[in-house]
């Protein structure tokens, strides 16, 4: 491939890939998300392979990996243009199937379609399906059509048009003024207006400076970085080339952990293919100017996605955050000028570029701008990656795009911002998500992690699990966040034991106010989140475990004791045989008991228990009532037709 | 060099700039507590002892006054009862792990802190880090060093390096304020020292 030049020869390549491509061709799509690999999507793809080929028909349709469109929940996806029908959980026995049915017959596979789970009706297109109708995707829309390892396939959808505009028709400070005007705002946690970051870095008298890209994505459950990392790399790239031009940068880096191999090979691909293409390195398109980015990869801290520690450890000391109170975008990395914006963030640029910053400010909040990717996880029916503009409820978000809390389970809290956010409960559903509502609320935006809870959360053991891993992931530099949260970490734990004391509440609240007030970086200053905002809203869930040792979700094992209803119970025995402990007593037609001595609290007996019997459960705060003497137990009235012992096979698949 | 003036617990004060408030204030006879501050050093900032209040253009906000530079018309305000609970949460963290610690003894008086607020966990180091950091920066021989990280992180000797430097060095003995320091030194001389030579008195 020849370097392209200029902006014109650029759009002439361009013009001639999609020439060369039939819109009408038929296209299978697979997602090669981590996700979707993780359900069978390799297989999945060599599988369409095959047949494609056994079939005769690789002239005829094309097989690519894409990246992830965010629907992990049903993966692996796949979805077959141009009619962008959409097959959901297929597995590589079903791909003879599709490839002789919608293929070459042009008819559809019934039951791969996706079947929505309120209403019960079927969806044939990727558009018609629930979860992605009320999504607004700017970002993340590409992702599916285009194969992560291909820069054709970006260009051919109009990739590196921002770049050519910016270089041949605007000026570096009207690319500057232009992400100064659309309002864009990190994406990466605290929401830093990234025109005022970069203006600053621009203005400073240093020549050198740099642009980095924080592609250390740890939060607990969040994978949006992940998925563009992975699935459209180049979109990141040409983002952090335009920072470049726009602060007078020519040098830019990649902080991805090393936890994401597949999106640092990929991304490490897309720099060697836009180099060769000429779209980076020297003389970029023959505009003069030269622009250069190497990859580091992170050694596995948490703390390594702030801002200071992620430029220390750039700089090949450890990872620990500085404590000096200058703006990293004046004295960053080498103590030189360094914009350093999220993954999500940069990939918003191309598109400000291109479209203005005048449409960026027609979607969103006053405050917040753009759409954002949350990853929709926890006790939610579609768990995926969901796109939304700003300003979206987090009831739409949960009920009309997420499908609700599944199992007929009510709804509890969300958990947003990742581990240093916050929960917020069910009268606030209706809070618009952006990054000021956030924080107002007591949680914040963060990168966008939101974990659905339903009612069998414990809110305490929530915020223990969150504070949990802030102390394992306290790089130890500073008192209040390494001792603080270790305190922290033990009180709670303490508590959803069972051994809280009265005195407990006042001593976190203590300790949240230093770690907040007195932390070196901002892992330290809202690690005490989880804590102070489920105080917040479920205070009386603290109060029953510290004074009543009760746990009013019924989750914490130390706190809860399993008992079998001697009315309900019909001595069907599945508890007995599948208790480990050996801790159940009973036969046949003699209602079983738990040996309170020999139980582990393991919870089997609750699972296996027939829903239609109901017998075992949950108790909490109250002692457990003494067991029946043995002369009462036997069974003497008759059972019903349907016998237990029938129900037994049945039983252990309806847990 | 250029001063700025500013005030400090209502006293209006000078000072070069480019100083930090820790600096100004002890020049000005006004002691702020701290425990990883040392003059020869660069500003650490990890034990948050020395956090103040500052006042500047409306905006109140509390810092810690050993990076904090200095700046014109800034206010000051080195205690008050928000600050004091805070230093008081912090010596009681530390004296889980130090509860005999003279140093922390004294402040524990000044600020009512209670030694056993916290599970003890007693471990010494309160990883204050003036001995890596003066082996390093005054000495130049990184001798010691941190090991680990987070509530696991520990200072250690490099025993290569400790066994050739430190018999004739041991400047960084006395700025242990918890004397967890010559422990470790006599414990990693005893177990990981390298062997030496016979005949050379090494």
């Amino acid at each position: 491939m020849p370097r392209l030049n200029t902006p014109e020869e650029l759009e002439g390549f361009r013009q001639e890939l999609v020439s060369k491509r039939d819109p009408n061709k038929p296209c299978i799509s697979i997602c090669a998300g981590a996700g979707c690999i993780a359900s069978g999507a390799a297989e999945v793809i060599e599988a369409f392979k095959a047949e494609i080929e056994s079939q005769g028909l690789a002239a005829k349709v094309d097989t690519k990996g894409t990246g992830c469109p965010g629907f992990c929940e049903q993966g692996p996806v796949v979805v077959i243009y141009p009619e962008e029908i959409c097959y959901l959980g297929v597995t590589a026995k079903d791909v003879p199937e599709i490839v002789s049915e919608t293929i070459k017959e042009n008819k559809i596979v019934e039951r791969l379609f996706f079947k929505d789970p309120v209403t019960g009706v079927r969806a044939v297109h990727e558009y018609d399906i629930s979860f992605y109708k009320a999504q607004e995707r700017t970002v993340l829309c590409n992702n599916i059509k285009i194969d992560s390892k291909s820069i054709d396939d970006y260009l051919a959808l109009g990739g590196y048009t921002a770049l050519a505009k910016a270089l041949s028709q605007m000026t570096d400070v009207e690319v500057l003024e232009e992400v100064k005007r659309s309002n864009l705002r990190g994406r990466g946690g605290a929401g830093f207006p990234a025109g005022r970051k970069w203006e600053g870095s621009r203005n400073a008298d240093e020549p050198i400076k740099y642009v980095i890209v924080n592609a250390d994505e740890g939060d607990p459950g969040a994978f949006m970085d992940r998925a563009l990392l992975e699935g459209n790399p180049h979109s990141i790239l040409e983002g952090l080339i335009l920072g470049g031009y726009a602060i007078a940068s020519h040098e830019g880096y990649f902080y991805v952990r090393q936890e994401y191999p597949l999106a640092v090979e990929n991304i490490n691909l897309a720099i060697k293919q836009a180099e060769s293409y000429g779209l980076l390195g020297e003389n970029i398109l023959g505009s003069g100017f030269d622009f250069k980015v190497m990859v580091h990869q992170g050694a596995g801290a948490f703390v390594c996605g702030e801002s200071t520690a992620l430029m220390t450890s750039l700089e090949g000391r450890a990872g620990e955050p500085r404590p000096k109170y200058t703006r990293s975008n004046i004295k960053g990395l080498w103590n030189r000028p360094s914009v350093l914006n999220n993954v999500e963030t940069w990939a918003n640029v191309p598109h400000i570029i291109n479209r203005g910053a005048d449409w960026f400010n027609t979607v969103g909040t006053d405050s917040s701008k753009g759409t954002k990717i949350f990853s929709l996880v926890g006790k939610i029916t579609n768990t995926g990656l969901v796109e939304v503009p700003m300003g979206m409820t987090l009831r739409d978000i949960i009920y009309k795009i997420g499908g609700g809390i599944p199992d007929g389970k009510k709804f509890k809290a969300v958990q947003t911002g990742g581990p240093s956010g916050g929960c917020i409960p069910e009268d606030q559903l209706d809070l618009q998500v952006g990054f000021d509502e956030l924080t107002q609320a007591g949680s914040m935006m963060g990168s966008g992690g939101m974990i659905v809870l339903d009612e069998d959360t414990c809110m305490v053991d929530v915020a223990r699990y969150f504070i949990h891993f802030l102390t394992d992931e306290s790089c130890g530099k500073c008192v209040p966040c390494r001792e603080g949260l270790r305190q922290m970490d033990r009180i709670l734990t303490n508590i959803t034991q069972g051994r809280g004391k009265e005195g407990d509440i006042e001593l976190l609240e203590e300790l949240s106010e230093t770690a907040v007030e007195a932390s070196l970086c901002a892992l330290g200053k809202s690690a005490p989140n989880p804590f102070l905002s489920t105080l917040r809203y479920f205070r009386e869930e603290y109060e029953a475990h510290i004074r009543e040792k009760r746990c009013p979700a019924l989750a914490c094992k130390a706190l809860i004791s399993f008992y079998i209803d001697p009315d309900k119970c019909l001595a069907c025995g599945i508890c007995r045989k599948k208790c480990p402990a050996g801790a159940i007593d009973g036969d046949k037609k003699i209602i079983h008991i738990i040996d309170q001595e020999l139980c582990t609290n393991c919870g089997t007996c609750f699972e296996v228990c027939p829903a239609k019997f109901g017998a075992v459960t949950k108790i909490s705060g109250v002692p457990v009532p003494a067991p029946l003497a043995q002369e009462k137990r036997m069974i003497i009235k008759k059972a019903p037709k349907e016998s237990p012992k029938k129900n037994q096979g049945k039983a252990g698949k309806n847990e | 060099m250029s001063e700025v003036q500013f005030e400090i617990d209502g006293k209006r004060v000078k000072a070069a700039k480019g100083k930090t408030i820790l600096e100004a204030a002890r020049e000005e006879g006004i002691y702020i507590p701290s425990l990883c501050y040392h003059e020869k050093l660069e500003p650490f900032g990890g034990c948050r002892l020395c956090i103040v209040e500052v006042e500047e253009r409306g905006w109140t906000k509390m810092v810690v006054s050993c990076v904090y530079p200095v700046a014109e018309n800034i206010k000051v305000t080195t205690r008050s009862e928000k600050i004091d609970r805070i230093r008081k949460t912090i010596i009681e963290l530390l004296m889980a792990h130090a509860p005999e610690a003279p140093e922390l003894v004294k402040l524990a008086e000044e600020y009512g802190a209670d030694r056993d607020r916290y599970e003890q966990d007693t471990s010494f180091c309160i990883h204050c880090g003036l001995c890596v950091r003066y082996c390093n920066e005054v000495k130049g021989k990184n001798a010691i060093g941190f090991v680990d990280r987070g509530i696991n992180k520990e200072i250690s000797f490099i025993p290569e390096i400790a066994a050739v430097e430190c018999n004739d060095c041991k400047e960084c003995f006395p700025l242990c304020p918890t004397s967890y320091l010559q422990a470790a030194f006599v414990l990693a001389q005893a177990l990981s020292f390298p062997p030496s030579k016979p005949g050379t008195g090494e």
